[in-house]
């Protein structure tokens, strides 16, 4: 090699002065660009939801109807699929070149590819706001949006698989450079297998959007079933990779704030694998109810007769949890079941909000998922609030949360900027998980007395009869919009801590890095030890504090799933 | 050294040989998380041999003209009054009954008999549209271009209310339809 290339080499490259890595300087940009985009369209989805809440919380009723149901969709949209993915985009970007060292293999691929993302989000929410597009977030056929509505998506999923495979080309560069040495971190790992299902989702994505996109121009014709189908392999498969995503923030989380360890490796990875393995055709568990498949079909596709996914999820509810405590419990925190807990950095948001990702998601989000997701339970919840009220737990408590949570900790190492008004941004995890979890809740409740998602108006004014619902569903409402305003309040407070940090906060010197400083969190100040050399009798101890906190969460599981089987046992017979 | 073991964070790459078994918590726990999902599973085919509510149904493709005309035989047959413009009809216990979705509305009123069995077909005209009985809390999907038949027995007389829960345009909230089930 000559100097002049050692010398370009050493110049994309700086070193960490917190974690020791090496980090390649345009995946560092790619990241601030990912990460900043992200909040952008958070504060869009998070001025829709303000306006949602305020519409279907039946005594303020603020929007008209044509303006609900665009607002609906735009919520959707810059939630689910913008906000999500582009900070998606930046974890993929943090998970390969900077955790293992690596250079990134085109960097002026990767700027193009996130500019065609922004040209596809851009042209759809155009469209929508421009009411080309009032469609909602599924667009099911024969619904008709404008073609450059279909075409905004398509370019946005192409901008999105060519991330996911630039960060592939990543783990290829990474082994033969020899960056790092024996086998890729659990959290690439984790990043690694929501790429890989990134894959899977886009294929379908490109099988029902490039036919829907020709439909829409006159061109052939869909059938309304098979959109259904094709599209939940788009739309459940992308909740997937959230799910690895976050759960592999979570791992990342415990280990950056208290030192948590990985229980075993093993029992991690394969938790990881058969989220692959098993997850990318329970898109069936939205179409139950459908006219479309057999019974034997939706059994099956629910669960592959052992529901693995949902095994996973549980072995990473526990081992998540026995992460930290076995960290804590190396730190020192050893005595009876939660001292560990107790004594836990409660005051640093990236731990706070970590912990109530975790509670949320499974608690809430789990629970409800997978009771509501049973084949015939299904006929008590379908296209009721329930629906939202779960999805509102997994995706905005569960991965919208870590997301912050993570936030926190990319404003200091990442954009080296100290996180502005420090003291709300202890308090902005718990302001954002109460609130949604009481939105959630009232909407599971609203759900279960058969109030209807996705509706304007309940009191159906303008309809041939009148209904109403019992009025034990004004109490849930108004817990639906106190907690919807809570919830909003919370993601306005995080996007104003990431909007002044970024462009307006304090540069982080050295000397800032020492515990307790306002705005640098806990585990950037003092870096808990990442590698424990230990008496082989510490791992015999286990984690008994998360096994108190795993038999209360399957007690509440198994009530929940049978008092909803005794519910739908009320019912008339159908079949 | 014999003394000590290594234990790292999620970031450090593990090095050696790392697929060992795992603590006893955390593999008591993996086989009660694998036990509770296969309890998760054998419910549903379980259910389905013992429990009264299944979406099972009879399932076929139609077309919105063939729909309508089986629609509008059986008005022509059983009507038995009209309700705000909308026909009432009161076919026969164990007999097939139909009820159309269409931008706005759901057509027509059915009057059944309670503990009667019936096979309920939907079908929309146009778009994908939501089955929602209250105050019971019945869903189902109704799909154009399918007729999802279903074998319903109501085990309770009333004044049932159907509400459109699928988005199907700006009058979505206004498609409210009605079964009546006397004793």
């Amino acid at each position: 090699m000559t100097d002049k290339m050692i010398e370009g080499l050493a110049a994309r490259f700086r070193n960490c002065p917190v974690t020791g890595l090496k980090i390649d300087k345009d995946a560092e940009t790619l990241i601030k660009l990912n990460a900043v985009v992200a909040v952008v369209m958070l504060l869009v989805g998070a001025t829709a939801a303000l306006l949602l809440v305020l519409t279907r919380w039946q005594a303020v009723h603020l929007l008209p109807a044509d303006w609900y149901y665009r607002m609906l969709t735009a919520h959707g949209l810059n939630m689910l699929i913008f906000f999500i993915i582009f900070f998606e985009m930046a974890i993929l970007y943090f998970a390969g070149p900077i955790i293992l060292g690596s250079r990134l293999p085109a960097p002026k691929l990767g700027y193009a590819n996130f500019a065609l993302m922004v040209i596809g989000a851009l042209l759809v929410d155009i469209e929508v706001f421009r009411g080309k597009a009032d469609v909602l977030f599924t667009s099911y056929v024969p619904l008709r949006a404008s073609p450059a509505y279909y075409l905004g998506i398509i370019l946005f999923a192409v901008g999105t698989l060519l991330v996911v495979l630039h960060f592939l080309a990543v783990l290829v560069v990474a082994k033969k450079e020899q960056t790092y040495a024996g086998s890729m971190p659990l959290v690439t790992f984790g990043a690694l297998t929501a790429a890989i299902i990134a894959v899977i989702t886009l294929l379908h994505g490109a099988a029902i959007f490039v036919p829907t996109f020709l439909w829409s121009l006159g061109l052939m014709d869909i059938d309304a079933e098979v959109y259904r189908v094709v599209f939940w392999g788009l739309g459940h498969s992308s909740q997937q990779i959230n799910v690895s995503a976050h759960v592999a923030v979570w791992y990342l989380m415990a280990g950056l704030t208290v030192g948590g360890v990985v229980p075993n490796e093993k029992i991690s990875r394969i938790a990881f694998g058969l989220y692959i393995l098993f997850i990318s055709m329970a898109s069936a568990h939205h179409l139950l109810v459908d006219p479309g498949m057999g019974p034997a079909w939706k059994v099956w596709n629910t669960s592959y007769a052992m529901y693995l996914a949902v095994f996973a999820s549980m072995v990473h509810g526990f081992t998540v949890p026995a992460s930290m405590e076995m960290g804590q419990r190396l730190n020192g925190f050893t005595k009876g079941r939660f001292e560990w807990l107790a004594k836990a950095p409660w005051g640093d948001p990236g731990f706070s909000g970590t912990v109530l990702s975790v509670v949320i998601f499974g608690f809430g989000g789990g629970i409800t998922g997978v009771t509501i997701g049973t084949e015939q339970i299904n006929i008590i919840a379908h296209n009721t609030l329930k629906v939202p009220g779960h999805f509102h737990v997994t995706v905005v408590g569960g991965t919208a949360l870590a997301f912050m949570a993570l936030t926190y900790y990319v404003l200091p190492l990442i954009f080296k900027k100290k996180v502005a008004f420090w003291g709300m941004a202890k308090l902005q995890p718990w302001v954002f998980g109460i609130g949604i979890s009481m939105l959630g809740s009232a909407m599971t409740f609203l759900g279960s007395f058969g109030v209807p998602r996705r509706h304007w108006d309940i009191t159906f004014s303008g309809a041939p009869f009148t209904l109403e619902f019992p009025a034990a569903t004004n109490l849930f409402f108004a817990m639906f919009g106190i907690g919807g305003l809570i919830a909003v309040t919370g993601a306005f407070m995080f996007i104003a801590i990431a909007v002044v940090s970024v462009f307006f906060g304090k540069n982080v010197t050295d000397a800032d890095l020492k515990p307790g400083v306002a705005g640098i969190p806990q585990g950037v100040g003092k870096l808990p030890t990442q590698q424990y050399q230990i008496d082989p009798a510490f791992e015999r101890t286990g984690a008994p504090g998360t096994v108190v906190l795993v038999g209360i969460f399957l007690a509440c599981f198994a009530l929940y799933y049978f008092v909803n089987w005794q519910a739908l046992s009320f019912l008339w017979k159908v079949g | 050294m014999s003394g000590t073991t290594e234990m790292h964070s999620a970031i450090v790459p593990p090095q050696g040989v790392w697929w060992t078994d795992a603590n006893k918590h955390e593999r008591v726990w993996v086989i009660i998380a694998f036990i509770w999902c296969m309890v998760l599973f054998a419910m549903m085919p379980l259910w389905h041999f013992k429990g009264g509510q299944n979406p099972s149904g009879i399932r076929g493709k139609t077309t919105a003209a063939a729909f309508s005309e089986r629609v509008n035989r059986m008005v022509t047959e059983f009507k038995v009054a009209e309700e705000n413009g909308i026909a009432v009809v009161e076919p026969p216990p164990g007999s097939d009954v139909y009820m159309l979705a269409q931008m706005w509305r759901w057509y027509p009123v059915l009057k059944l008999k309670k503990g009667a069995t019936y096979t309920l077909h939907l079908s929309a005209l146009d778009v994908n549209h939501g089955f929602g009985l209250n105050p019971l809390n019945l869903n189902f999907q109704v799909v154009p271009g399918y007729d999802y038949g279903l074998r319903i027995t109501p085990n309770s007389a009333g004044d049932f209310r159907v509400v459109c829960n699928e988005f199907c345009g700006i009058g979505h909230h206004t498609m409210v339809g009605r079964i009546i089930v006397t004793e």
